[in-house]
């Protein structure tokens, strides 16, 4: 029930994150979502891809380095509080998140958020029990 | 009886309490006089109708004016010099209340006269010419290194005068070139413990017998636990740089409190808010006033520093009254990894910073041995940007100037707008954690 | 008497030339004769190379005593050079080696004492004199400079203020308000103040001001005269070097036209790195020492790996002791910077220390402001990359310590992408020096 994410270490300079991108785009590669934190020197491109293994030779073979994370994807409903009622379940668990990013592409009337936690697996299982809906690749990529 | 040899440096520790008496009489007589030709105290004097003929006996020091902190920094950079620029042959500062360091001046008598009371105490401590000591205080402005460097160098015993910092290398140099004393802040003698106990190394390990600590309050239990971990014999000295540095007291063998110099400080220990002096053994705090001091004397020095006074005869056969730790302050100064640090300060280095709002709070710590200041610091709504960059930016600016006025390193946290807590009259500006724990 | 240019113990400066070779003589002699009795090393290198002290009969039989190098100082370490017990010896400094251990020195009394006349000799020559007042900006502590110039400035009756390295405002505060007239500090220091001092809005040339004494890392004479354009000071050069005393081995003289050795402590010759011959006066080559007069830790013919001329023509200001060239630059791959020695080596030994392996990297010097930075880059590579953020604000903290506890110097360290940092054939250039060009 997790997704595997992408990580590019990236240098904070004009024309950086254009050929990380480039790259993909050479291999056919498209982007679900991402996230980019920035930093003064440095920022690291956060990316969610259906081949995520082609992804990662691609952007290596592209002099990149990357790194696998697990992630969790939640849905929500795409209406005030969606979110909110999610992070109260987290709050109550005891997660603590160091990073997330959310979209709401081709999900009618749903929002995705991608979290991630220190433990993704006591995540997906406190918030599946606490009736949060988690969702795999298969679901987030084929959009069932 | 005692755990070592007790050696005297100087005749004049064991004064009779009559002759250190006539002594002392004698040497204010000339500090008042001394002291008139300076602006700031002739006119005090004046104020409170003394001249110096009116000093017949101690406690006509009673009939003298106080002298604050804010004297030194209203007379910046030296009004208050009772020589000429050109006898002066060191300065030194401490930190002011404000953006301001103050400032105090030595001629080259003062110089060998400090240098003299630091090898008292430190003989009294267990110094010896063969020794070879290890300095871990800061040199520079500050008086605590240059006091102990001269001080061990007038022993005769060697230096290394290895400065703040870098503990690994620290305790490479102790063990490589063996000393066997240490000089520092009690709370970076528990780091050095730590630090070496980390590599595995126990006091055994350590060639260090004695130790002498100041620059911060410290507390029994942390003494015990010192000589412990390093396998020496701790002192406590005292002094401040308003008055002449390190060397104002300091421990002798018996460590039963620190005796005061009197044949060159008269202490009297007073009531903060009535100004009287408090009963015999009683917490109050302490004044000095110097009788030696030739660019600089200060008359009735208010340290602001609570502790009390014993004046039982030592075993030692050192005649100088004891004063007991340091047990609080009367205003607000911070004591740092030994620096003096004041709220003032931070606020002032705030001001100076475009973007940071002057609401702040003051959270100090001591994880392991060390101290760790966080400053949690509010950013003005019209400096908040969405770029980490410019939030990493604004964060460094804070951080340096906070450095630059204190001295010291801090933490800094930055906080939205509206989250930190307004009080009406004074903000709980300071939390101190460090009280609360046991060493 | 002039008294911008005398003081009572300079008087070693004006020896008739004759007079100063037999003083250097005797002392040779004494110093040779010294180290073969109580340093081992000293008398297994001698007496590998079949000299004994007794075969010193003229001061160029100098030529036939074995060199001593840094490297000597770190197997050594840490008492292995000392020619007195430990009982004689009152100070001990040290600076940072060219790995892991530092590099100690000692001093006796007797050596501290020579080791401050020949600063007050240093001081006189920049025509500075009881009433003087100097702010010593060099750093206080194991490095020699910092309490090598307070010592002496004490002895020729100045006022000093120890302000010690850092906090350019309050040095500046500390200059007007305090009417100094002279300051201890590197050059490059000195410039940043002057750019800082421009920014408060302070004219330098208002202050009472008058002499420079820079040293610790070698400069120009364009930055000469940037300083002097922008202040009423005169910048003299002052050499030294922890391994034969620290500062005060040589410094220049009113007319600034190569540095003074005070070579009646200090013996200078001229020699080919590569061959280890003497060259003749005027050439360039690897300047080397030997101690004439140091009891603790004599040095016989130490290479300094500085590379200068000895200048043998008489000097307009009367001094007889010989003068050499700036340095100019190096013959290794150490850098100064903020007046503290670094090697490549040193910054190497850190990043392996924290990586366990040794990155790709590249030492790159730069001067913002007129003070010099120097940062680190290292490449990421897929064994430390983290997708947090607070991950590799995390790494770069630990090289940057690992390096402060190496190098005494903090260091900015960038992470860059990996493959970006220039590979080259055989030796890498590790060091790109972008300093004032």
């Amino acid at each position: 029930m997790k997704i595997n994410q992408l990580s590019l270490f990236l240098e904070n300079k004009p024309g950086h994150l254009r050929s990380a991108c480039k790259a993909l785009a050479g291999a056919g590669i498209n982007i679900l979502t991402l996230s980019l934190a920035d930093t003064q020197q440095f920022g690291i491109l956060r990316l969610i891809v259906k081949e995520w293994q082609k992804a990662k030779s691609v952007l290596e073979e592209a002099g990149g380095v990357v790194k696998v994370t697990e992630v969790v994807a939640t849905e929500v409903a795409d209406k005030p509080g969606g979110m909110a009622q999610v992070l109260e379940v987290i709050d109550q668990a005891g997660l603590n998140i160091e990073y997330m990013y959310a979209f709401t592409f081709r999900r009618n009337d749903k929002a995705v958020l991608v979290f991630r936690f220190d433990d993704a697996d006591a995540a997906v299982s406190k918030l599946s029990a606490a009736g949060i809906k988690v969702i795999g690749s298969k679901e987030l990529f084929e959009g069932k | 009886m005692f755990a070592f040899e007790n050696r005297i440096w100087d005749r004049n520790e064991t004064l009779s309490r009559e002759d250190l008496e006539s002594l002392q009489l004698a040497r204010l007589r000339q500090t008042v006089e001394r002291a008139a030709n300076v602006p700031f105290y002739r006119n005090a004097l004046a104020r409170a109708r003394v001249t110096p003929k009116d000093i017949r006996s101690l406690d006509d020091i009673r009939r003298l004016p106080m002298t604050v902190k804010d004297d030194m920094r209203n007379n910046y950079p030296l009004g208050l010099l009772a020589t000429p620029m050109e006898d002066i042959a060191r300065v030194h500062g401490s930190s002011g209340t404000t953006g301001k360091p103050t400032f105090v001046a030595y001629s080259k008598g003062d110089l060998d006269t400090w240098a003299g009371l630091c090898a008292r105490f430190l003989t009294a401590g267990g110094l010896l010419p063969s020794h070879l000591v290890h300095i871990c205080f800061g040199y520079g402005l500050f008086t605590g290194g240059f006091g102990l460097h001269y001080g061990v160098e007038k022993v005769g015993a060697a230096v290394v005068p290895a400065s703040s910092g870098n503990t690994p290398r620290q305790i490479m140099l102790i063990r490589d070139l063996g000393a066997q004393v240490l000089v520092s802040t009690p709370s970076y003698a528990l780091n050095i413990a730590e630090v070496a106990r980390a590599q595995g190394l126990g006091p055994d390990d350590l060639p260090l017998k004695f130790a002498h600590f100041g620059g911060e309050p410290w507390t029994e239990d942390m003494r015990i636990r010192i000589e412990k971990e390093l396998g020496l014999l701790a002192f406590n000295n005292y002094g401040l740089s308003e008055v002449i540095g390190p060397g104002v007291s300091g421990e002798c063998a018996a460590r039963n409190g620190m005796h005061v110099q009197e044949d060159h400080f008269i202490v009297e220990c007073i009531d903060p808010d009535t100004l009287e002096p408090v009963k015999e053994g009683e917490g109050g705090e302490l004044v000095f006033t110097s009788l030696t001091k030739e660019a600089m004397p200060v008359l009735r020095y208010r340290t602001r520093d609570i502790a009390c006074l014993d004046r039982a005869p030592c075993p030692c056969g050192r005649t100088g009254v004891r004063m007991g730790r340091i047990v609080g302050r009367t205003d607000d100064m911070l004591i740092i990894r030994g620096v003096n640090v004041f709220p003032s300060q931070i606020e002032e280095a705030l001001l100076r910073v475009e973007g940071a709002a002057p609401h702040y709070v003051i959270e100090i710590d001591r994880p392991g041995s060390l101290d760790q200041v966080t400053v949690r610091v509010e950013v003005l709504p019209e400096s908040f940007s969405d770029k980490m960059s410019v939030m990493q930016i604004l964060h460094d600016r804070i951080d340096r100037e906070i450095q630059s006025i204190t001295g010291i390193r801090v933490k800094v946290e930055l906080a939205a707008p509206q989250t930190i807590e307004r009080s009406v009259g004074k903000a709980k500006r300071v939390i101190d954690h460090r009280a609360a724990k046991p060493v | 008497m002039n008294q911008h240019q005398f003081h009572p113990v300079s008087a070693m400066d004006y020896l008739p030339v004759e007079q100063l070779r037999q003083v250097q003589f005797k002392r040779l002699k004494q110093i040779v004769q010294r180290a073969y009795d109580n340093v081992a090393l000293f008398r297994k290198r001698m007496d590998e190379s079949h000299i004994s002290p007794d075969n010193i009969r003229a001061l160029e039989d100098i030529s036939l005593l074995p060199f001593t190098v840094k490297s000597d100082l770190r197997d050594t370490y840490p008492f292995g050079l000392f020619a007195s017990s430990l009982r004689d010896v009152v100070r001990l400094h040290a600076s940072s080696g060219t790995t892991g251990k530092p590099i100690v020195v000692a001093y006796t009394k007797d050596d501290v004492k020579v080791w401050t006349q020949v600063m007050v000799r240093s001081f006189a020559s920049c025509g500075l004199h009881e009433g003087d007042i100097i702010q010593n900006a060099y750093g206080y502590g194991l490095f020699t400079g910092g309490l090598g110039a307070h010592y002496g400035a004490e002895e020729l009756g100045a006022t000093v203020i120890p302000i010690s390295g850092g906090n350019t405002d309050r040095q500046i505060m500390v200059l007007k308000d305090f009417g100094v007239t002279a300051i201890c500090c590197t050059p490059s220091y000195f410039l940043h103040l002057i750019e800082r001092a421009g920014e408060m809005g302070i004219d330098l040339k208002t202050l009472p001001l008058r002499a420079g004494i820079f040293g610790a890392e070698p400069w120009t004479s364009e930055m000469r005269d940037r300083i002097q354009a922008a202040t009423n000071i005169r910048a003299y050069d002052i050499y030294g070097l922890s391994e034969i005393i620290g500062p005060g081995v040589g410094i220049e003289c009113f007319h600034q036209d190569g540095l003074h050795i005070f070579e009646d402590h200090f013996y200078p010759e001229i020699i080919d790195p590569q061959t280890l011959k003497p060259v003749p006066d005027g050439n360039e080559g690897e300047l080397v020492f030997t101690t004439l007069s140091k009891h603790a830790m004599p040095m016989i013919r130490y290479r300094t790996r500085d590379i200068a001329s000895i200048m043998n023509q008489p000097c307009p200001c009367g001094r007889t002791i010989r003068r050499i060239s700036r340095i100019s630059r190096r013959s290794d791959d150490m850098f100064i910077i903020r007046g503290v020695n670094v090697f490549p080596s040193q910054i190497e030994a850190a990043l392996l220390a924290v990586e366990g392996t040794l990155p790709h990297y590249q030492i790159v010097l730069t001067s913002a402001k007129g003070l010099d930075q120097i940062e680190v880059q290292v490449e990421v590579t897929s064994e430390f990359f983290s997708d947090k953020i607070r991950g590799l604000e995390t790494l770069q903290q630990r090289i940057s310590h690992a390096v402060e506890n190496t190098v005494g110097i903090r260091a900015a360290v960038r992470l860059v992408e990996p493959h970006t940092i220039q590979r080259s054939e055989g030796k890498a250039k590790r060091v790109i020096d972008n300093r004032r060009k």
